[in-house]
């Protein structure tokens, strides 16, 4: 199967657990581990070709152009941490069936965990540096849904943040170091970047590219001084920890620094760098790991400690460290899972993690004891364990390295360093199990069923096995991985007994160094509390903290809440950047021919001006301003009328006579002036941005208009099919309903909701609150005429009600072939609707209404729907119209078309939403007492 | 001609602009209004001017305009009828919800 297709499947795969819930948590538990355990049945089904030295590659392009390809390749590295991913991920399931409370959302759990699954395979398997940092991403993303989980706990909360933070920022830093390498190795695939070791580590971006990288992947795997994001992340669920903090996501930057070994190791920046942070991290981890009060916090700050050493053996650059970490990943994430398995048990079995209540719980524990002596004693290196063979080649490692010219500061440090780990995995046992039973915790201890034993059980079955017989379990693996991450076949001779070396001697004293410092460890711990330390989150939140308020200083400046600035800048902007275009570029006069001017054209723009300029100048007075608009209008219409556009004149005019009427009718409920507020150096501003805009969009259509076309347009090709493609011969209207058919359809669905929209907003008005309170106390602003239905606008409107309506009719029907359609027919058919309700009345009009405007709407869309879903029964596209000649006596032939019926639907809608506007208004108007 | 259409479209895109820069609704939405047919007369113009071409087809035309602008400028227009219809709703209902048709209420006033 193909890689990308393992890559994808818990990404597909997460979407069965939200499912299968339903059916309970055993089935959703099964099918989660089942999308885990496919995936890593067609791993192994690759092992085999990988072992043989074969590389596994799968590509498709993505985005050629950016060098983005999903490009996944799978090699004897990839293999080692995808087993290592969907094995210990296998466990994890199992454990976290039995982990979680009934009170957790068990579906959502296995959705995130199968999301980070999914982002830290994908990490392994990319073949595309591009496509591993959008998977680098992804885990960011998705541990912080996990670790986040309970989300309820502030400390869950709190810890998730810190760990994006950190992460998230790394990870930026990455995508900068990630970018120079591409550009200096000139490509982004994996494969070729790693040939390109010589002009990589010899062009001046080295170093810029080396430190970027390195704080992605240090601040990934929780090396000093990012490390403190881990321990807080323990406020994450147990199964959460132990697959974040063993075998994914802190092994993601080592996985990184291993990937990258070949082309960035073994200068001395990286040497110096990435031991010297190794080194540190690993005391570090080691010292505060000794003092923790909480099993969670010492197995974080261990893992820090751990991680720290294999940072520095892939500092040393040489293959035989590089062997040592890539086994002591293994043997890391084998023990670290278990001993968090371990911390999950005794707190679901005591209901406590305090170190200072548990201690004795051997004999009421023995299986958890078990576990958990075994799996804390290989973390200390005791033989025959298998983190005892990985510590030693650490030592013969460090021992063997040089640092600042000095042959025995490593091999020193290091073995302090193995000292430590030795007391704190000494003090996780001793203090947990041994000692006498404190009887302080919450509940009395007792082992936990099977469901939560299975798993740490495997696991440690797996470290007794490896240090037993290294090279049959573990060492095909290692040797694999070493090779692809070395380019040379380092042969691993894992074995307990190398004979007496300078590795065994460090061994046993870092051993003895263990047990003393744990004998001395009530002494140190009373020294440790006395001694004051910075309290990273503290510092982090203090940082954070200023961070915000600088952003919120900077959105307060911007956003002030005052809308018209906002459009003031806006307008302003857009005008500049044009003004800039403009100023920047070469101009020449255009040679389309120009229309002369006529008298009729010329005052019908001197009205429309003139009209316009008053309804700025007299806008203070509301009713004025909007009769004055209603003039624009009609001038606008009259110049489609004489500019060759008979469809959009009528449209125009009937729009406009609706869209007043709207406002004539609103207006009755707005104050009947606009107060003078702005002063006049504002007006002044408001003038020039104006004038600006103004000579903006004046300039640029003279310009479009007084040029040809650069390059023919399509409106040739709706012209001369309109008649034999669509059957008519008004092409506007043929667009409309035809070519262009798809978009009246959205366009009437738009306005039908638009339409709703204004029905839920007088809704909402309407119901008890301050906006009804003002309603039904409102005042007219003028005095009631005389007559409130003078007889004979109601008598006109009522004559006029079935002329229009036969307008309309006729309308619609020549709309195909004579300027018309369904458009005009329904706004005809609204407005004298609407006349009868100002003439007669709200509640007289609504008394005699038939049917709900709502049911128009729909009516309206589900008809031209239906039209365009009728040309898919006769196997043709979406609206395709058909047409006919019929003819009928004594009538005429006339035209039936398929067009028709849409056109219909257009104007059943165009109907409903202009009488549901206006039926809106007059609930609001019935509400306030103008009813009758 | 084309001068008269294109000063006319600076006109009424300066008058809109004036009108949705001041601080009251009804103001707004006659701004809009105005911004609308300026918007609407742009975009039919593109198409170039014609007299006596209406694109409906007939024997002996001496040509047709362009009637793809016009049937995007006829849905403008529906569409320009729709979205005012929601802001003068918009208006009123924030009206009669507050006491006030001031829109930048709450924001720190210019002097």
């Amino acid at each position: 199967m193909s890689l990308a297709l393992i890559a994808a499947l818990p990404f597909v795969g997460a979407l069965l657990p939200g499912l299968a819930i339903r059916a309970g948590r055993n089935a959703c538990a099964l099918a989660t581990g089942a999308v885990t355990a496919l995936a890593l049945a067609l791993v192994v089904g690759h092992a085999p070709e990988v072992l043989g030295g074969a590389v596994i590659t799968s590509r498709i392009d993505w985005l050629p152009g950016l060098g983005l390809a999903a490009n996944f390749m799978l090699d004897g590295l990839g293999l080692l941490f995808a087993l290592l991913i969907l094995g210990i991920g296998l466990l994890i399931i199992l454990y976290a069936r039995f982990y979680l409370a009934a009170a957790d959302p068990m579906g959502r759990f296995f959705t995130y965990l199968l999301l980070f699954q999914g982002a830290m395979l994908g990490i392994v398997l990319s073949d595309n540096i591009l496509l591993l940092l959008v998977f680098w991403e992804l885990t960011s993303l998705t541990s912080f849904l996990l670790i986040g989980f309970w989300q309820h706990t502030a400390e869950g909360r709190q810890g998730a943040r810190m760990a994006l933070v950190v992460t998230g920022a790394g990870g930026l830093a990455m995508v900068a170091g990630m970018l120079i390498l591409g550009g200096v190795a000139g490509s982004y695939d994996l494969s070729v970047i790693l040939t390109q070791r010589a002009a990589i580590q010899a062009s001046d971006w080295y170093l810029p590219a080396l430190i970027l990288i390195l704080l992605g992947a240090f601040t990934k795997s929780a090396q000093f001084p990012f490390h403190f994001w881990l321990p807080h992340a323990m406020a994450a669920p147990t199964p959460v920890s132990a697959y974040l903090h063993s075998a994914t996501m802190v092994k993601a930057g080592l996985f990184l620094l291993a990937r990258l070994w070949p082309v960035l190791a073994g200068t001395p920046e990286w040497f110096y760098l990435v031991t010297t942070t190794g080194l540190v991290t690993l005391l570090l981890g080691a010292k505060v790991a000794l003092f923790k009060g909480d099993l969670k916090a010492l197995l974080a700050y261990s893992t820090i400690s751990q991680l720290g050493l294999i940072t520095m053996l892939l500092g040393f650059g040489t293959k035989a460290a590089a062997l040592a970490a890539v086994f002591h990943i293994v043997n890391h994430a084998s023990f670290k899972a278990a001993l968090f398995m371990v911390a999950g048990m005794v707190e679901h079995a005591t209901g406590s993690r305090d170190i200072a209540r548990l201690g004795g719980l051997r004999a009421a524990m023995p299986i958890t004891f078990a576990i958990a002596t075994l799996a804390a004693l290989a973390m200390a290196g005791v033989p025959p364990l298998n983190g005892y063979l990985s510590k030693e080649m650490m030592l013969e490692a460090a021992v063997h390295a040089r640092y600042l010219g000095n042959p025995w500061l490593l091999g020193a440090l290091a073995t302090a360093g193995a000292a430590l780990s030795v007391g704190y995995s000494l003090r996780f046992i001793g203090h947990t199990f041994l000692g006498p039973q404190t009887g302080a915790t919450p509940h009395p201890p007792h082992d936990p069923g099977p469901g939560l034993w299975a798993a740490p059980l495997v696991l440690v079955g797996l470290v007794v096995a490896i240090g037993i017989a290294p090279m049959a379990v573990a060492g095909w693996l290692v040797e694999a991985a070493t090779f692809a991450v070395t380019g040379d076949a380092v042969p691993a001779q894992l074995a307990l007994w190398h004979g007496v070396t300078p590795a065994l001697v460090l061994s046993g004293l870092a051993l003895g160094g263990g047990a003393l410092v744990l004998a001395a460890h009530p002494a140190l711990n009373r020294l440790w509390q006395a001694t004051p330390r910075p309290d990273a989150k503290r510092m982090f939140d203090v940082a954070i903290a200023l961070l915000a308020t600088a952003a919120q200083a900077v959105t307060a400046r911007l956003h002030d809440g005052a809308l018209t600035r906002y459009l003031a800048i806006l307008v302003g902007a857009v005008t500049g950047a044009g003004a800039a275009v403009f100023a920047t570029a070469l101009h020449s006069p255009g040679g389309h021919p120009m229309l002369p001017i006529t008298l009729a054209p010329a005052v019908g723009w001197a009205l429309l001006v003139v009209a316009s300029v008053a309804v700025v100048v007299v806008h203070h007075a509301r009713l004025l301003a909007l009769v004055l608009l209603g003039v624009v209008g009609l001038m606008v219409a009259v110049g489609f009328a004489y500019l060759s556009a008979p469809d959009l004149a009528l449209t125009q005019i009937a729009v406009e006579v609706a869209t007043i009427l709207l406002m004539l009718l609103a207006l009755n409920f707005l104050p009947q002036v606009t107060p003078l507020e702005s002063s006049l150096l504002r007006r002044a501003r408001d003038g020039v941005i104006a004038a600006a805009a103004g000579l903006g969009a004046g300039g640029l259509i003279y310009a479009l208009m007084t040029r040809d076309f650069a390059f023919p347009p399509i409106a040739d090709y709706h012209l001369a099919n309109a008649l034999s493609g669509g059957g008519g011969h008004n092409v506007v209207n043929v667009i409309l309903v035809d070519f262009r058919g798809y978009d009246t359809f959205g366009e009437i669905t738009v306005l039908g909701i638009a339409a709703l929209v204004i029905f839920a907003l007088i809704d909402a008005v309407l119901r008890p609150g301050a906006a009804d309170d003002r309603l039904r106390a409102w005042q007219p602003a003028h005095a009631p005429a005389g007559e409130r239905h003078a007889l004979l606008l109601v008598v006109t409107t009522r004559m006029i009600l079935p002329i229009a309506v036969m307008v309309a009719v006729f309308f619609f029907l020549r709309g195909h072939n004579e300027p018309g359609g369904g458009f005009i027919a329904g706004l005809v058919v609204a407005i004298a609707l609407v006349m009868h309700y100002m003439a007669s009345g709200f509640a007289w009009s609504q008394a005699r209404r038939a049917f709900s405007y709502h049911s128009l709407i729909a009516a309206g869309v589900l008809i031209a729907a239906g039209t365009g879903v009728g040309s898919w029964l006769l196997g043709r596209p979406f609206l395709t119209s058909a047409f006919g000649y019929v003819r009928v006596a004594p009538l005429e032939p006339f035209e039936l078309a398929t067009a028709m019926l849409f056109d219909t639907g257009v104007f059943f809608a165009v109907l409903g939403a202009v009488m549901l506007v206006l039926a809106s208004i007059s609930r609001l108007a019935l509400r306030a007492g103008e009813g009758d | 001609m084309e001068l008269l259409v294109a000063s006319a479209v600076g006109i009424l895109t300066a008058g809109g602009v004036y009108l949705i820069l001041r601080r009251r609704t009804f103001p707004v939405i006659l701004g809009l209004a105005l911004l609308s047919y300026a918007v609407n007369v742009f975009i039919f113009a593109s198409g170039r001017l014609a007299i006596g071409q209406p694109p409906i087809l007939a024997d002996g035309a001496a040509g047709y305009t362009d009637p793809l602008t016009q049937a995007l400028v006829l849905t403008a227009i529906v569409i320009s009828f729709a979205m005012t219809a929601v802001i003068v709703m918009l208006a009123l209902a924030a009206r009669l919800a507050t006491g006030s048709d001031r829109i930048d209420d709450g924001a720190e006033e210019e002097t």
